[in-house]
């Protein structure tokens, strides 16, 4: 077993410290198969050329619609799903490179938590067998000390552990949520990917839920992936939020920033369809024409042009390049020759 | 006051299950007026649905109103909806009364176009020629604003995004000109750039159409921007009900306070907790005694556990007599809320 490099302070983007997860022009292209012969005739471009850190004790959140690739991202990260081509480095370490038991030993420092309390939990399996598996599986402590463990975790993630011979009908939808996160937590993870992780539950419900998200990244030191759509949330638990649009990165910055000085079109347009808590005001709000297309055929250019209000003609024909300013990153043709030309400065 | 559209008094509507009954609505009361948007808001299995489906009708066996009665007000006659022949209600819905559901992908078949499914509905209340109702479908297709609506209209709902799908069941249910519009969770499962096109169109329909409309929902910001009237259900009952501005500024109900509190909002400190509301929504089956709300309730007294509250008029000075609470402490609570506000 590795010795545990000494715990660094989690001072939310301290940009000197190394980032615990490093991705790299991540890439995910799912083939669309059709025909007798089940012939590749195209591909989905769910995840294209995605790249992002995540420093030790930081939050990062990931928006974006549904179909955008944030699920995708998630997973890809946990090796669920091979991704096909890009780096991924966890502590240093190459994540694509490892296998067999290096393997394993990352999917105990990395753990995830799913949208769904009520699919992800074997409905046969006793509270006490749902925490315990992982624990067997990486062939942690004897039969005693793993109960403690799972005694432990319960505890930690606020459910009596007297419930523990209990199965999962017997709970409801928060509670199961909290089992959910046990099961990810008594591995002793340093991240999680945490999907959608309040969506299915009742409102008056998911603020316990990330209450407890919060806490246990306190009390753990945890680093947290919070894959969402709900953009109050996430602007509430994370320190940086990245916005992805079919399948790239448009923007990402820290939550103060990017909620109060967007920059990107699409970031713009999306917190300004949120439903403002203000009646009696006619919402400000800019509504964007059309769908999302299919990211099997992207539009060519900056995937966004087709909606975007700001859209000129090298949108159409030349994706933006990532550009960079006080470590606020956005793609838009417009708004890098907006901010860079200085006359326009304020 | 604007006069009412639909005057729901005392309703009772329950489920009678093998394992018992299922009161989902308990003497519900409400007024929707014309013209205007009355939201309704609460968590799953609150009953807000179930008195959706009571107006109109569609509660099926082993459901049953029990009790109460539910006033539609057309041109000056009054029709009591719960007495009415299935024949005669039959009428009603779709020509007066219109339902667009929350799952735009399932309620849609996917054998026929979108036109001919619109088409069809304009027939079964109009006599019309299927050409003259043909041409409406695509005017209604061309109203909820499917751009090049000639051409979509002869296509199936598998070639429309789950957008343009709501537009159409929208598009259904105004092609009869209804005069009350109920809208069950209309923009939940879309995505928030859709459901901002979709709360916008509902908002221009309404002032084109001057329908009324029922909008039922989980989600405070879609009220804010929706309802000129809010009413709050818990566990089967009204427990607040006020105009939309007077709600948001003033909640009364320790559960109307609770949800609000309980959201993240921009600008609030990230460091504090967000306040939550302990426990879980109770089963139907098991309802608590005295106030439904008391077992998750800070403010909970021995009263409440044994006497149900009425809905009513709290004694407060600057409370509107618009505004009623199912509450035996609201004006208790009010002062030592005030209280804690100004000690901060």
């Amino acid at each position: 077993m590795t010795v545990q490099a000494p715990a660094p302070t989690p001072t939310a983007a301290a940009p000197a410290t190394r980032p615990l997860l490093q991705v790299t022009n991540l890439k995910k292209h799912f083939p669309i198969r059709r025909g007798v012969f089940q012939r590749v005739v195209g591909h989905v471009r769910a995840v294209d050329d995605v790249s992002f850190h995540i420093n030790p004790g930081e939050t990062l959140g990931l928006v974006g619609e549904s179909g955008c690739g944030k699920t995708t991202v998630g997973r890809t990260l946990l090796r669920l799903i091979e991704p096909t081509a890009g780096e991924i480095a966890f502590e240093g370490r190459d994540v694509r490179a490892l296998s067999g038991g290096q393997l394993r030993q990352l999917r105990r420092d990395m753990q995830i938590v799913f949208q769904d309390p009520y699919g992800s939990l074997n409905p046969r399996m006793t509270i006490r067998a749902i925490v315990e598996e992982g624990l067997i599986i990486h062939g942690l402590g004897n039969r005693k000390e793993r109960l403690e463990k799972v005694i432990d975790t319960l505890e930690d993630v606020g459910l009596d552990p007297t419930y523990i011979n209990r199965y999962p009908h017997e709970f409801s939808g928060g509670q199961r949520q909290r089992i959910c996160v046990a099961r990810a937590l008594a591995l002793n993870p340093k991240f999680m990917v945490l999907d959608e992780p309040i969506s299915a539950l009742d409102v008056s419900i998911q603020s316990q839920i990330i209450n407890l998200f919060t806490e246990l990244r306190r009390k753990h030191n945890l680093t947290y992936l919070f894959i969402s759509h709900d953009l109050s949330v996430v602007e509430y638990i994370s320190d940086r939020v990245a916005v992805m649009y079919l399948g790239e990165l448009v923007e990402t910055g820290t939550s103060r920033e990017l909620y109060h000085h967007a920059i990107h079109p699409y970031t713009k347009a999306l917190l300004s369809s949120v439903p403002k808590m203000t009646p009696g005001k006619k919402p400000e709000r800019i509504v964007l024409p059309g769908d999302v297309p299919s990211p099997s055929r992207p539009p060519p250019g900056c995937r966004f042009h087709p909606r975007c209000p700001l859209a000129i003609d090298i949108c159409k024909v030349e994706s933006p390049r990532e550009t960079i300013v006080d470590g606020h990153m956005f793609r838009c043709h417009v708004m890098e020759q907006q901010l860079k030309s200085p006359a326009s400065k304020k | 006051m604007t006069e009412p559209l639909v005057e729901i008094k005392n309703l009772r509507t329950h489920f009678f299950t093998d394992e018992g009954v299922v009161k989902a609505v308990e003497d519900v009361s409400l007024t929707i007026p014309r013209g205007k948007t009355l939201g309704l808001v609460g968590e799953s299995g609150c009953g807000k649905s179930v008195t959706a489906l009571s107006i109109i009708r569609l509660i099926s066996p082993p459901g049953k109103i029990v009790s109460g009665s539910i006033a539609f007000y057309d041109d000056g006659r009054k029709i009591e909806l719960t007495t009415l022949p299935e024949a005669e209600m039959r009428k009603m819905r779709g020509s007066r009364i219109a339902m667009i559901f929350q799952e735009p992908m399932t309620s849609l078949n996917p054998v026929f176009t979108v036109g001919s499914q619109i088409a069809e509905a304009v027939r079964l209340h109009h006599r019309v020629s299927s050409r003259e109702a043909w041409d409406r479908a695509v005017e209604m297709l061309h109203k909820v604003r499917i751009p090049d609506a000639q051409r979509r209209a002869s296509e199936y709902p598998h070639h429309f995004s789950g957008g343009m799908r709501q537009r159409v069941m929208i598009a259904m249910a105004l092609s009869c000109n209804p005069k009350l519009l109920i809208a069950d969770e209309p923009s939940t499962a879309l995505d928030v750039t859709i459901q901002a096109q979709v709360l916008d169109l509902l908002r221009d329909l309404q002032t084109e159409f001057g329908m009324s409309i029922l909008i039922i929902t989980h989600d405070l910001g879609v009220i804010a921007e929706m309802a000129d009237d809010v009413c709050v259900m818990y566990a089967s009952k009204v427990v607040e009900y006020a105009p939309v501005v007077e709600l948001f500024t003033n909640p009364l109900h320790p559960y109307t306070r609770g949800l609000f509190a309980s959201r993240p909002e921009p600008g609030k400190p990230k460091d504090q907790k967000l306040r939550t509301i302990p426990g879980v929504v109770p089963s139907p089956l098991r309802f608590p005694s005295g106030c439904k709300f008391h077992p998750r309730c800070a403010y909970a007294q021995e009263r409440c556990k044994k006497e149900e509250p009425v809905l009513r008029r709290p004694n407060l000075s600057q409370i509107p007599p618009s505004h009623v609470v199912h509450c035996h402490f609201a004006e208790q609570i009010e002062e030592q809320e005030e209280a804690a506000v100004k000690s901060v």
